[in-house]
């Protein structure tokens, strides 16, 4: 696995806690719901934006499975990603654990669960975040 | 035991099981031994076996979760201590601890740490926090025993090592608590019946030392003194949970305790997930928590090989009844389950050489 | 702009793994191709605008304007490395076209090159992703083929799209590039062949998805009034159009439509004064079958949701009516990412010259390309016309 292609600490830690907990941003001014930070909204163009916590259940609105992962991932195994659509019409996009792919289709109600994301090597540093499995 | 004004009571538990399992079965074919003979002399069936996205910390948060969900009048905020048990950490140097606080939106100013104690590591844990309660310096604490327990390939420990946590939210005994603690003794020698050397991946432990000059003498000894001291005997309990490394001594030592097969069954988990380590006997906690009613009265003797043995005395309150929907059970982690074969566990559990 | 600017030379290298050449070579290679083409002479090209992706991630190489012009034996010229992902050169090939139209500088050169197979797959797939959202789609294990993977499961369930009309664009890619001999792949295959080979992100198999290849184009540009100073058949650029989108496709209202590329062909249509029906010849991006699927609907040769229809007509073929891909596409040309956009135009200049051979398109006036990055966060889009 080549030096240049990992994350670096710091970047990772920018984010963490966002990631952890699945804070958003919402815009005032018209509603919309956004997975990462924002300063200014992409859909109406205000300033006016605060940081929200999300819902930690949605459901599923597009899945595919990868068998070709990027090198930091290779000896994980085939995994599900997913374009998820949270409760209050945020979409995000992870990994979906904890089944197969014939257990879900698009609109199936998945919720968040805290996982290993990767790490830097195996003596660096390691992320974590969310994932999402089948609520049943 | 004289807590003082803060009697420290349990607002929220919640536990976390990774979904995949493997059977002893497929363990003893890898190495060409009786599935029968390994099983009836361990009693346990299958193992919890962490996914390839897990670890110690995962399981830990997760714990913390639900423990949360079981305490909604508890706003992560107010939680001024964060201790976590294990023998599997992830980092030797930096406590998971840390990586939980930020996760459940614990405040800039508390205190974190991780404990070390082999399989008591978690009570350690609990311990702690509900020192810091008693005492006033904290207004409420999280406690978490959780391992993704390692064991050499090959040795006997490859059977019942398993992965799991549970986490408690404590605080000061009030009306919205499920159960108070009574009493706390715990006790501690120096005998080398299970250790890790640093820089080795595997533990190492000395067969049938770990019995009865390890397990049953400090489990006994410790509830005894919390017993004696506290003027209680084992009809006195509704319920014994002790540390569970398998599902034959959990039973051996409830028995020549005084206590009956009923007192003990409801809290052995191993015989269907294993041993979580340092959330073992914290899970069996967990698991008769689920299920208990107001008023009853539990004996929790975890066993920490090096060696030692926390007991704790705990008697349930009113407010159990209206929190245990809140989070998903112990026995609904038990029962959604995946089969991997050996191989696939070798891989999950990091035991192959080179990756 | 309509008019402004011809096309007076091309050049390509073949599109394949260069195990012995480097990313330098390549570009010199197609360059000096190009210029012979052009009948013009070294020094009068007098600025370079070179398409790439990932110089930096790939062979650790960046400034790429002052090396290839170092290389090409032209040091001194104004030259410059733009960077669009997939679109790289697309968007080379507007800057060329806007700094001769504003009457900066008379000819240009205008290239792409990328040099892919350095290292392995893996990490080609890793530096790939590097066109998604790095921090909200890429961290968690997204790959360029799970994006489109994943419109292409929105765009089956949305309107009934098939896994065979996918097929179809792959088998009629590799036919087309069998008369390609510039092309990675010239053998043809079955929808069988497709079906079969093996699961990249589903429902896409190895035989949607578009090679990982190395290779160099090179188009040079002209003023229109001198064009006719060095050949016969000028093409002139008679539109051009840019967009861009959200980079994370879940920040999108309807993945199944590439905004990017509506209103870049918009704006190309509006400069060009045509409309989707007076297009004879298209290069799309397929960089997965499914991208062509949706170039079909967001160029506006089918309406949203028919695209799979057209394919299963048979009007997108050799022989049909708007022959797409001809050149063999990205799946049978091959994709050195930032190579793609100007190889797209050497294509379409080739067929409005009448110079396509067994691929050509009898006839062809009116020339497109769509060159796309990412997974549609940007669209560069240009028509050709043998008139202005």
């Amino acid at each position: 696995m080549s030096i240049m292609s990992v994350p670096k600490a710091p970047r990772v830690w920018q984010l963490a806690e966002r990631r952890y907990r699945l804070i958003g941003t919402q815009c005032l001014k018209c509603g919309r719901v956004f997975i990462s930070s924002r300063r200014v909204c992409p859909r109406c163009g205000s300033i006016d934006l605060r940081d929200i916590e999300l819902p930690r259940r949605g459901k599923i609105y597009s899945y595919t499975l990868v068998r070709n992962p990027p090198v930091e991932r290779e000896k994980y195994g085939p995994y599900i990603i997913a374009i998820i659509e949270l409760e209050n019409g945020c979409k995000l996009t992870a990994e979906i654990v904890d089944c197969s792919l014939e257990e879900i289709d698009i609109g199936t109600e998945v919720e968040a669960v805290f996982r290993r994301i990767g790490e830097e090597d195996k003596s660096g540093v390691i992320y974590y975040g969310c994932k999402f499995r089948p609520v049943k | 035991m004289n807590f003082g004004e803060r009697t420290p009571a349990i607002y929220g538990w919640g536990s976390y099981i990774p979904i995949y399992r493997i059977k002893l079965d497929d363990i003893a074919k890898a190495w060409g031994e009786d599935p029968l003979v390994v099983k009836r002399g361990l009693e346990v069936d299958e193992i919890s076996v962490k996914g390839p996205d897990e670890d110690q910390v995962t399981i830990a948060v997760n714990a913390a979760w639900n423990a949360l969900k079981r305490a909604p009048e508890v706003s992560p905020r107010d939680i001024g201590a964060v201790y976590v048990g294990s023998e599997s950490k992830p980092y030797a140097v930096k406590p998971t601890a840390t990586i939980v606080a930020a996760a459940i939106g614990a405040p800039v100013t508390i205190r974190a740490a991780d404990y070390e104690f082999a399989c008591k590591a978690g009570t350690e844990a609990l311990i702690s926090v509900m020192a810091q309660v008693a005492s006033g310096m904290i207004k409420y604490g999280l406690a978490i025993g959780a391992d993704t327990s390692q064991s050499w390939p090959g040795d006997v420990l490859e059977y019942t090592a398993s992965a799991g946590g549970s986490a408690f939210i404590i605080g000061p005994k009030s009306s919205d608590s499920v159960a108070y603690f009574e009493a706390q003794y715990s006790v501690t020698t120096d005998t080398p019946d299970f250790w890790r050397r640093d820089e080795i991946k595997y533990p190492r432990h000395m067969g049938r030392f770990t019995g009865e000059p390890a397990y049953f003498k400090h489990i006994i000894l410790a509830a005894r003194e919390l017993m004696e001291k506290e003027g209680l005997k084992p009809s006195d309990f509704d319920y014994f949970i002790p540390h569970q490394p398998n599902g034959t001594f959990p039973v051996r030592v409830a028995l020549r305790l005084g206590f009956k097969l009923e007192q003990v069954k409801p809290g052995l988990l191993s015989p269907l997930v294993g041993n979580f380590y340092s959330g073992s006997s914290l899970t069996g906690l967990s698991r008769v928590l689920d299920i208990s009613k107001p008023s009853q009265r539990i004996l929790l003797v975890s066993y920490g090989s090096g060696a030692g043995a926390d007991a704790f005395s705990i008697v349930t309150q009113e407010a159990i009844e209206r929190k245990k929907g809140l989070a998903p059970t112990v026995d609904y982690y038990i029962s959604r389950k995946k089969y991997v074969d050996y191989a696939t566990y070798l891989r999950f559990c990091n035991k192959i050489y080179g990756i | 702009m309509r008019g402004e600017v011809a096309v007076i030379g091309v050049g390509m290298t073949k599109f394949s793994e260069h195990w012995d050449k480097q990313l330098r070579d390549l570009f010199v290679e197609a360059a000096l191709e190009a210029i012979e083409n052009a009948q013009i002479d070294l020094k009068d090209i007098k600025a370079m605008f070179i398409g790439n992706m990932g110089s930096g991630l790939w062979i650790e190489q960046e400034h790429l304007g002052p090396l290839l012009a170092d290389y090409l034996g032209i040091p001194g010229t104004p030259s410059l490395k733009i960077e669009l992902a997939c679109a790289s050169s697309g968007m080379a090939f507007r800057l060329g076209v806007i700094s001769v139209a504003a009457g900066l500088y008379d000819i240009v050169l205008v290239g792409g090159v990328e040099k892919m197979s350095d290292v392995t797959p893996s990490e080609s797939i890793h530096h790939l992703a590097s066109v998604a959202d790095r921090e909200w789609e890429a961290f968690y294990g997204v790959t360029l083929p799970a994006l489109f993977a994943l419109i292409a499961k929105r765009h089956m369930k949305q309107y009934g799209t098939t896994r065979e009309q996918l097929a179809r664009v792959a088998v009629k890619n590799h036919r087309h590039g069998s008369y390609n001999p510039k092309a990675q792949f010239q053998r043809p295959i079955s929808i069988e062949d497709v079906l079969n080979s093996p699961l990249v992100a589903d429902p896409l198999r190895v035989l949607d998805c578009s090679p990982i290849s190395d290779g160099a184009a090179v188009v040079i540009i002209a003023r229109s009034d001198i064009a006719r100073k060095f050949t016969d058949t000028p093409i002139y650029v008679l539109g051009s159009g840019v967009a861009t989108d959200t980079i994370a496709l879940h920040d999108r209202d309807d993945i199944t439509t590439l905004k990017s590329v509506v209103l870049a062909a918009r704006e190309a249509y509006k400069m060009a004064k045509v409309e989707p029906k007076d297009i004879n010849v298209a290069e799309v991006h397929d960089c997965f079958t499914i991208a062509e699927i949706l170039a079909y609907e967001d160029l506006g040769f089918a309406k949203k949701g028919e695209g799979g229809k057209l394919i299963d007509e048979g009007v997108t073929e050799l022989g049909g009516k708007v022959p797409v891909n001809t050149s063999g596409g990205l799946k049978a040309r091959g994709h050195p990412v930032g190579a793609t956009g100007v190889a797209q135009i050497v294509e379409v200049v080739l067929q409005l010259r009448n110079e396509a051979g067994k691929r050509q398109v009898p006839g062809a006036e009116i020339g497109l390309t769509q060159n796309m990055g990412g997974s549609g966060a940007s669209c560069v889009i240009h028509v050709f016309g043998r008139s202005r």
